[in-house]
């Protein structure tokens, strides 16, 4: 049995050549490219950057150890550092000070995609403070302290820098700190504990992942989620980044390793000269290769049995419909015994379906009612992978589940109906193939005294199609022929004030209103002709 | 029965007899063909305490009519028999298995001056008894399984004894001068919800039998109206019956009765939920107290199969479960908890709906058009003219002699296949308006002062556009 990983690195990382006695390796976060820098410069530098299809190379003079280099955005302006002290631009440019700031710092970490820095302060150097660079300013945000295991008497610099990682999760900024003992003292293991930097600037501890174990760790977020690196084990454990209003968070228990898959070249998995940069990169300087790391989502369903929580953690994964959609078909999940499970994962999916069409319901009425009112242009809302509409439903899973053999068709009944329960709960309208399915379903297990039921209730909603439908089982059922006429005789240009309104009162059940519509008794003579032009949308009936 | 006319002709009274149940039996001419043999054709004679020739005379009489009858027309025996005095009727549910009820016909004796002895005059009319005729066996089948099945598992005397338990119970609570169109229409009255709950329902239909596997059928009812029913029809239809005219009233009187009655059930206070059982245990915290489950026959794939009854109540919600096995003491408190506090979510989800829709619709008041609805295919009726209907007390708001109208232009459609419709002006302003359409039959009676056709025909129109806006009916 292969081992499925669900963590791999990417299958084309950047190469480069590997550092040597005469090739220094630097990387820069802020733009992801990678220096080559061989003799100091003079017999080359080669930047190789993620989205370069050719790399940058050109010659400096070797004018010293080069401790540091980076590009700017677009590769313009190069920058070198060659002491502690000073930064070199080979181009001749002006440079001004924008803003200055004193305080005792023992490091810092920068965050190119928020563009925060944060500085460890004090002596323990657990009082981080961070500023926000934004439109060209830097603004100081109010400071946070980082909880120590152990306060150590006398005060000594307890927090590395090692032990902090920034990162955008699900859009809002955390510091990550890797504690590597907590305090509580029956549990020696690590915790990664998240510290949540809102824009307003105010921090606080939000989660804690427990590691239940201990060793060396490296963290990286990929897909918004947080991957903890344990090298001792050579496999990462995998706790998602729990949802925002969840303060537990799902830790999955250290899998079966988990191997990332094997480039072309063979090497050697968590080597000594892996480094680790975030959000999701690792290289490896000794055999120059920079890698992206990638979520394999197929392999995580075995890893909760809880399909809810399955559901909310494939939810909020990029990649994540047709993965999505193999978990509703897969045979063990829909077998006899799991309605309920049926309804829950339907109704979590309906509910970021919905999201998205009120979304793009909202985005249309305001370009229609025209532009600038007032309120600032409003996107077009992106449709996620995790949106999973009726059509797709329908193609990828309903239909092949309907012919399925060995599943009892009270079974097949069951899980159409609760589709379409869960779709109705959402005020979401239904489309006429689902009713055509459920029709078709009921006729081929003769259950035809159900199939009047659904249609006496408006369950199955009216409409043209599925009114011709029913002409067209006449000769099996007859009664298919009334229903299809009174189907015909009501105005079906409104499908949707049906199904979307919850207070459907006293129109419910055909033989049983209480209070009525009073539309002209002409439409009969209307329903008539349209009876007869739908007769030849069937070809020929008898 | 006697009922006292309105008519009073020089201070004497006329006397009013109602159709009254003279005899009803059950033989089977295969039994005892030879002479010396007839009394084993009989298998049921009421009353039993009529002489033995004469039963066998009469079996003989009847058996001698469908014989002769059948040379004319070999597929279709007799149905009837019509003399001066009485009705006999003829129903053949299963092969060589036959059905008689002797009706006397409805009479008014009219009283002679002088002391002569009262004039008896009959009356002819219409009657909707042939359909009385199939519910006895409907129900007879529902309890007991078909005559055939009887006789396979103990042959006639079995099927004997059954018949007797049976039928002397059942004939007691017949009464003839009360049926009326909706007992022939057999129908059933469906309960108006909206989408969102009818769904709901369906959902929790499937959950339940999904776990219970025991159960095989479920349905609905709320304020005997259906609202689902997981049962074919033709066991609804009887099954529905036998509900509203016999195992509701009979547990909603004690119900009603006062706090302090005696007659009040012991309710097991269980606070998670409302539900009690209607059949089988109804005190579940009791395990020392016996319980049944009436057994019922439903019609399956081969045959007919026997099945538990199990009626589950919360409030005015009903939902019954139909169990293929005998039924533990443990089945019955999983059944509990898992249904009660679901099913009391739903009562107060309907009870809403119900009581919005009331609100809606005006207060209880004398209903515009007095109608009667009933469409075969999905055996729907609605009435505006029945008040409340048990098995004793059936009140109309309606003259008994429209009713008979009412039959008369039933019977009429009957002979036909096609739609038509019939007008009829009745006594002083009363107008009788029948329509027949595709399967679905509508009544009308309106009472208008010097009203015309054509008004009488707008009128039937507009209560179609309203009440039936959604139904297509054939002008």
């Amino acid at each position: 049995m292969a081992e499925e990983h669900y963590l791999e690195l990417s299958e084309n990382p950047v190469q480069f050549e590997h550092a040597s006695s005469v090739n220094n390796v630097f990387f820069d976060e802020a733009n992801k490219q990678v220096f080559a820098v061989r003799s100091g410069g003079a017999t080359g530098v080669v930047v190789k950057g993620p989205d370069d299809k050719s790399s940058v190379a050109f010659r400096m003079d070797d004018k010293g150890e080069v401790k540091c280099i980076k590009f700017s955005i677009g590769n313009k302006i190069l920058a070198v550092q060659r002491t502690s002290k000073s930064v070199v631009f080979p181009d001749k440019r002006s440079l001004k000070l924008l803003k200055s700031q004193s305080i005792n710092v023992n490091w810092y970490q920068y965050c190119p995609e928020t563009a925060v820095i944060l500085l460890s302060t004090t002596v323990q150097g657990n009082i981080l403070q961070p500023f926000a660079f934004r439109n060209g300013t830097m603004s100081k945000m109010s400071k946070f302290e980082i909880e120590l295991p152990v306060v150590p008497k006398p005060a000594k610099l307890s927090l590395s820098e090692r032990d902090i990682a920034m990162a955008t999760i699900y859009g809002q900024l955390y510091v990550m700190y890797l504690k590597h003992h907590s305090r509580t003292a029956n549990s020696p293991s690590a915790e990664v504990v998240l510290y949540h930097l809102s824009r307003e600037g105010s921090c606080k501890k939000s989660h804690v992942l427990k590691l239940n174990t201990t060793g060396k760790f490296a963290l990286n977020i990929v897909d918004n989620l947080v991957v903890v690196h344990h090298q001792t084990r050579l496999c990462p454990e995998h706790p998602p980044a729990p949802v925002l209003l969840l303060h537990r968070p799902l830790v999955f228990p250290a899998g079966p390793a988990a191997v990332p898959s094997q480039p072309p070249v063979p090497c050697q998995l968590y080597s000594s000269s892996w480094s680790v940069f975030q959000p999701d990169i690792i290289i490896s300087a000794s055999e120059g290769y920079l890698w992206y790391l990638q979520v394999k989502l197929p392999p995580t369903v075995n890893l909760l049995q809880d399909k809810g929580k399955l559901m909310d953690f494939l939810l909020r994964r990029r990649e994540c419909k047709m993965v999505i959609l193999s978990v509703c078909s897969q045979s063990a999940y829909l077998t006899a015994g799991s309605l309920p499970v049926v309804a829950t994962v339907f109704d979590k999916l309906n509910q970021v379906y919905k999201d998205y069409l009120e979304a793009e319901q909202s985005y249309t009425q305001a370009m229609e009612s025209g532009p600038s009112r007032g309120s600032a242009a409003q996107k077009r809302p992106v449709r996620t992978q995790a949106v999973i509409d009726q059509s797709d439903m329908y193609t990828h899973v309903l239909s092949s589940f309907t012919e399925r053999k060995g599943v009892s068709h009270k079974f097949i009944i069951a899980v159409l109906m609760e589709y379409i329960r869960s779709l109705n709960q959402f005020q979401i309208t239904v489309q006429h193939y689902l009713y055509e399915l459920v029709i078709k379903t009921l006729v081929q297990h003769n259950l035809f005294y159900m199939l009047h039921q659904f249609l006496q209730y408006h369950v199955l909603s009216d409409s043209k199609p599925l009114a011709c439908l029913l002409l067209s089982l006449e000769s099996t059922y007859p009664p298919a022929h009334q229903l299809s006429l009174d189907m015909l005789k009501v105005p079906n240009n409104r499908p949707e004030t049906r199904c979307c309104s919850t207070r459907c009162l006293g129109r419910s059940s055909r033989e049983t209103s209480d209070s009525g519509e009073a539309p002209p008794s002409t439409q009969v003579s209307t329903a008539r002709s349209t009876w007869l032009t739908s007769s030849s949308c069937l070809g020929s009936r008898r | 029965m006697l009922m006292i006319s309105p008519k009073m002709a020089s201070g004497m009274q006329e006397k009013q007899y109602t159709p009254s149940l003279l005899s009803f039996f059950i033989y089977n001419p295969t039994f005892g063909p030879r002479e010396g043999e007839e009394e084993k054709k009989i298998l049921f004679y009421h009353p039993s305490d009529v002489e033995k020739n004469e039963k066998i005379r009469n079996v003989g009489l009847c058996e001698a009519i469908v014989q002769f009858t059948r040379t004319f027309c070999p597929t279709k025996p007799a149905k009837s028999l019509h003399t001066q005095k009485n009705r006999q009727f003829f129903f053949e549910p299963e092969e060589n298995f036959w059905m008689v009820m002797v009706v006397r016909n409805p009479m008014i004796e009219k009283p002679n001056k002088d002391g002569k002895p009262p004039t008896v005059e009959y009356q002819e009319e219409e009657m909707l008894l042939p359909s009385c005729l199939l519910q006895c066996y409907s129900m007879y089948k529902l309890f007991n399984g078909t005559f055939s099945r009887a006789m396979q598992a103990g042959g006639v005397e079995l099927l004997m004894q059954k018949l007797e338990k049976f039928f002397y119970r059942y004939l007691q609570t017949l009464h003839l001068q009360s049926c009326d169109l909706l007992d022939v229409f057999g129908g059933i009255s469906f309960f108006p919800l909206d989408k969102m709950t009818y769904l709901k329902i369906q959902s929790f239909v499937n959950r339940v039998e999904e776990s219970l596997s025991l159960i095989k059928y479920t349905a609905f009812l709320y304020n005997d109206q259906l609202i689902w029913s997981g049962l074919e029809q033709d066991d609804m239809r009887i099954l529905y019956k036998y509900l509203t005219t016999s195992l509701f009233p009979r547990h909603s009187e004690p119900e009603l009765a006062g706090r302090d009655s005696p007659m009040r059930p012991e309710v097991a206070g269980n606070l998670l939920h409302y539900g009690r059982f209607l059949t089988g245990p109804t005190n579940l915290k009791d395990p020392e107290a016996k319980f049944r489950f009436p057994k019922i026959f439903v019609s399956a794939e081969d045959g007919y199969e026997e099945l538990h009854l199990i009626v589950y109540k919360v409030h005015s919600l009903v939902c019954f479960l139909i169990a293929s096995v005998e039924l533990t003491r443990e089945f019955c408190e999983q059944l509990d908890s898992l249904v009660g506090p679901q099913l009391t979510l739903l009562a107060s989800d309907i009870c809403e709906q119900f009581t919005i829709n009331r609100r809606i619709s005006g207060p209880e008041k004398e209903p515009q058009f007095k109608f009667i609805y009933f469409n075969h295919m999905n055996l729907a009726e609605k009435s505006t003219i029945h008040m409340r209907k048990t098995a004793s007390v059936c009140l109309t708001s309606v003259h008994p002699d429209l009713m008979k109208i009412l039959g008369d232009i039933n019977c009429d459609f009957a002979r036909v296949d096609e739609d038509e419709e019939i007008i009829v002006k009745a006594m002083t302003d009363y107008w009788v308006v029948g329509k027949k359409s595709d399967q679905r039959e509508l009544y009308v009676i309106l009472n208008q002062k010097n009203a015309n056709l054509i008004e009488v025909n707008e009128e039937v129109k507009r209560l179609c556009a309203t009440q039936f806006n959604n139904i297509f009916f054939l002008d």
